[in-house]
């Protein structure tokens, strides 16, 4: 084992070298040319940052589209999901509120109609994504409140729809900061 | 949902087609001269690999038998974890720490240097609050790398006792695990590093930011140099994420194409490597018939995950809500419930363990695969040493089979006898030893000791009651042994039990699914190469890959069916 010894210090302090210290620095170099500088994207409205493109975060009031349900409530100094089992008694019951809740602030909308997707937390917490369907369920809502025809919604919606990759792999979805900024910016 | 199976589907097909040449590659660097060029592509990288020896102080050119070797390997190894250890324990003094986390208690850093320096990475921590950039960077990513390279190496050396040429001399332990970094990890990490980087995932060392969002909550957002990490804790196996929730958080894994890249690089050097045997000692058949094997193993346990999930969860189902896109908590938008079925199969077949979306949250069926996936660990397997787990597999049934038609077991020329068998047999055995019994060890203190007063009270360990729970504890002990890292993470580990009990198990669940493989392999290189005869059972045959399979099944699958049953199957069936 002696013998070892010397190699096995002076091999991991030239390797801590070489993938602690150069590889993570070209990294951050180059990444300094990618969109937001290798910092995150944000998103800027009238000078104010108002979020990051790709974090999610709390939509709760009735005028905008709603963000999903989170397990830290779009903080992203942490992250998480719920964890929940999907046998849990006291989960289903959190569902059902969630539920209950959403048809109280959508009347109109049928129970049968909602994506369980606005029910359940993501696994991060920071979600920063609806489904198309999960956004337009939403629209006589947002239309009723904003006095905005629920046709020029829709295609608001259909505007800030992200398609497959290459139309091909993977689901479509509608980024909600994105789409909220824009209703902000309709009238 | 049909963009959703088209991705799946580009996803496997992508790998495969890109593992092939990977693994003539691969092939190729470990057969090179260690002092001269090997013939490919990365030749220009050579004099980078000869300062690393001359400072390292390492003679490329010493041949070592198997003992010596392993003496190599576990030094370097017992090196890290107290290099590991330490850093962690002072990390909240120490330089480049923007976000000013703290250090972490003993137990804490015992269980992450151990964790990680076994290739497991599982995560009692969450990386935003649990770590420091100094010891993301220069342990934990340091150990992504070193310890796949680690596995690698090991595997090469049993990969050189499988020739026929060879003697009692196995190779050069320092000349594989430096090559392995220099022309395989780091060149792909690199590549890796930068399509995140542009597809969003900070690399800067800038520390956490504060923004007032648009509804005008005050909230923070974690950030760090995340991209260079990513890249290789998916390519090596290893699993642990920058942030807390791994690939499912939206910098980790900003949108479809880096989920695919990501997963793609779970198994792309696993499945290579397979191909890498082939080439390596000149038996592609052999190959053909281990990667069949594996494959067939791999979709039996994808498409019930696939299918449970993208049918959504019954007991929602009951609440009379529509799941159009399958069985959502714990789930992404971007990525969806196909790809994270797909995720979790690929990530527990290669003790990868890292995740993007919550294992705890999904289905039975999902879970019971992820853990059988686990249970197994040798269907692609880790990085190395997913194939020395088949190894073992494969010795047993040379055994068998031999037995079965009243021959004397051969494996590639050279005769399987006793002592072989016995080790084959004591790591075939280890695996649900260690799994079941710290399992009932941990049922046992729930029951008995719910209110012992430890940091978490046994009764407070677990976040879901009845068959949820005991699941939540048998998926722990799995992917600790297994080395995966996974984790049913509603668990509440981050106390003495767990990060103590699960140390143990990691420790014991990667050294000697190692040395015994190899041990095995350099006995085997001593014996005298008899040639294939008429009289030889082949091993490059279909048949023979339904022995292996049936070896697997009877071993792995059997010796857990009773746990299996006791957590996700019974929660399958009470689920309406």
């Amino acid at each position: 084992m002696k013998t070892h010894i010397g190699p096995a210090i002076r091999l991991t302090v030239v390797l801590l070298v070489l993938l602690s210290v150069i590889y993570p620095l070209v990294v951050a170099g180059i990444a300094t040319f990618a969109p937001g500088g290798g910092k995150g994207e944000t998103i800027t409205v009238n000078g104010r940052v108002v979020g990051y493109k790709r974090v999610g975060q709390a939509f709760t009031e009735d005028r905008y589209f709603n963000s999903r349900p989170s397990a830290v409530d779009y903080n992203a100094a942490g992250s998480g999901g719920s964890n929940k089992g999907p046998s849990n008694a006291n989960y289903l019951k959190t569902v059902q509120a969630r539920i209950d809740t959403f048809l109280a602030h959508n009347p109109g909308v049928r129970k049968e109609d909602i994506p369980s997707e606005l029910v359940t937390a993501s696994g991060s917490g920071l979600d920063p994504d609806l489904s198309p369907a999960g956004a337009k369920i939403q629209i006589a809502r947002i239309a009723k409140i904003r006095g905005i025809s629920a046709d020029r919604l829709n295609q608001l919606v259909d505007e800030h729809t992200e398609g497959p990759l290459l139309g091909l792999f993977g689901p479509s979805k509608v980024n909600v900061l994105q789409v909220n900024v824009a209703l902000d910016a309709l009238k | 949902m049909f963009t959703d199976g088209m991705g799946v589907i580009a996803m496997y097909a992508l790998t495969v087609l890109l593992a092939i040449p990977l693994g003539k590659y691969i092939a190729k660097v470990y057969q090179g001269n260690p002092s001269r060029n090997a013939g490919s592509a990365l030749d220009f990288i050579a004099p980078l690999e000869r300062l690393i020896y001359r400072l390292g102080g390492v003679d490329p050119n010493r041949q070592m038998n198997w003992k010596e070797n392993l003496v190599a390997l576990v030094t370097i190894n017992l090196l890290w974890f107290i290099y590991a250890f330490f850093m962690l324990l002072f990390q909240g003094s120490l330089p480049l720490n923007p976000d000013g986390n703290p250090s972490q208690t003993p137990d804490l850093a015992f269980n992450t240097a151990i964790s990680f320096l076994v290739n497991c990475n599982l995560q009692h921590y969450s990386g935003e609050s649990g770590l420091t950039y100094l010891t993301q960077t220069a342990v934990i990513m340091f150990l992504q790398f070193v310890t796949a390279a680690t596995g690698m190496a090991a595997m090469v050396l049993v990969f050189n006792a499988l020739r026929t040429e060879v003697a009692d001399k196995l190779g050069n332990f320092y000349v594989y695990f430096v090559k392995s970094i220099t022309r395989i990890l780091l060149p792909l990490s690199l590549v890796v590093a930068l399509i995140l980087a542009f597809n969003g995932t900070p690399a800067s060392y800038d520390g956490k930011d504060t923004i007032v969002t648009l509804q005008v909550d005050t909230v923070g957002v974690s950030r760090g140099p995340a991209a260079g990490m990513i890249a290789i804790k998916q390519l090596g196996t290893n699993g642990g994420g920058w942030f807390g929730v791994n690939s499912a958080h939206p910098l980790e894994n900003p949108n479809y194409l880096t989920n695919m890249v990501e997963d793609i690089s779970i198994i792309l050097i696993p499945i290579a490597l397979v191909f890498a045997l082939g080439h390596y000692i000149n038996r592609r058949r052999l190959a053909l018939v281990i990667y069949g094997v594996m494959t067939v193993g791999f979709m039996l346990l994808f498409f019930p995950s696939l299918f449970a999930e993208i049918s959504g969860n019954p007991a929602i189902a009951n609440l009379g809500v529509a799941q159009p896109l399958g069985s959502m908590e714990g789930k992404e938008i971007r990525l969806g419930a196909a790809a994270s079925a797909y995720w979790g199969i690929t990530t527990t077949a290669t003790s990868n363990g890292s995740v993007n979306a919550m294992h705890d949250s999904m289905t039975p069926i999902s879970g019971a695969m992820q853990m059988l996936d686990m249970m197994i660990n040798a269907f692609y397997g880790g990085v190395g040493v997913g194939f020395l787990n088949f190894f073992v597999f494969l010795i047993v049934a040379v055994f068998i089979s031999g037995l079965m038609v009243g021959r004397t077991p051969e494996f590639l020329g050279r005769k399987v006898e006793a002592r072989e068998m016995k080790i084959a047999s004591l790591i075939a055995i280890l695996h649900p030893f260690l799994i079941l019994v710290s399992t009932a060890i941990s049922s046992y203190t729930l029951v008995n000791m719910p209110d012992a007063d430890w940091a978490v009270k046994p009764g407070n360990w677990l976040n879901n009651d009845t068959f949820h729970g005991f699941s939540e504890m048998l998926y722990e002990y799995t992917s600790s042994a297994a080395n995966n890292g996974s984790g049913f993470e509603g668990l509440g580990d981050n106390n003495f039990f767990w990060n103590f009990t699960c140390g143990l198990v990691l420790i014991l669940g990667r050294y000697l699914p190692i040395v015994g493989p190899v041990a095995i392999a350099g006995l085997l290189a001593q014996k005298k190469y008899v040639p294939e005869s008429s009289g030889t059972l082949p091993t490059d045959t279909g048949t023979f890959g339904l022995v292996t399979f049936a070896v697997i099944f009877i071993i792995a699958a059997l010796s857990f069916f009773p746990a299996l049953a006791l957590g996700p199957l019974a929660e399958y069936f009470s689920l309406r």
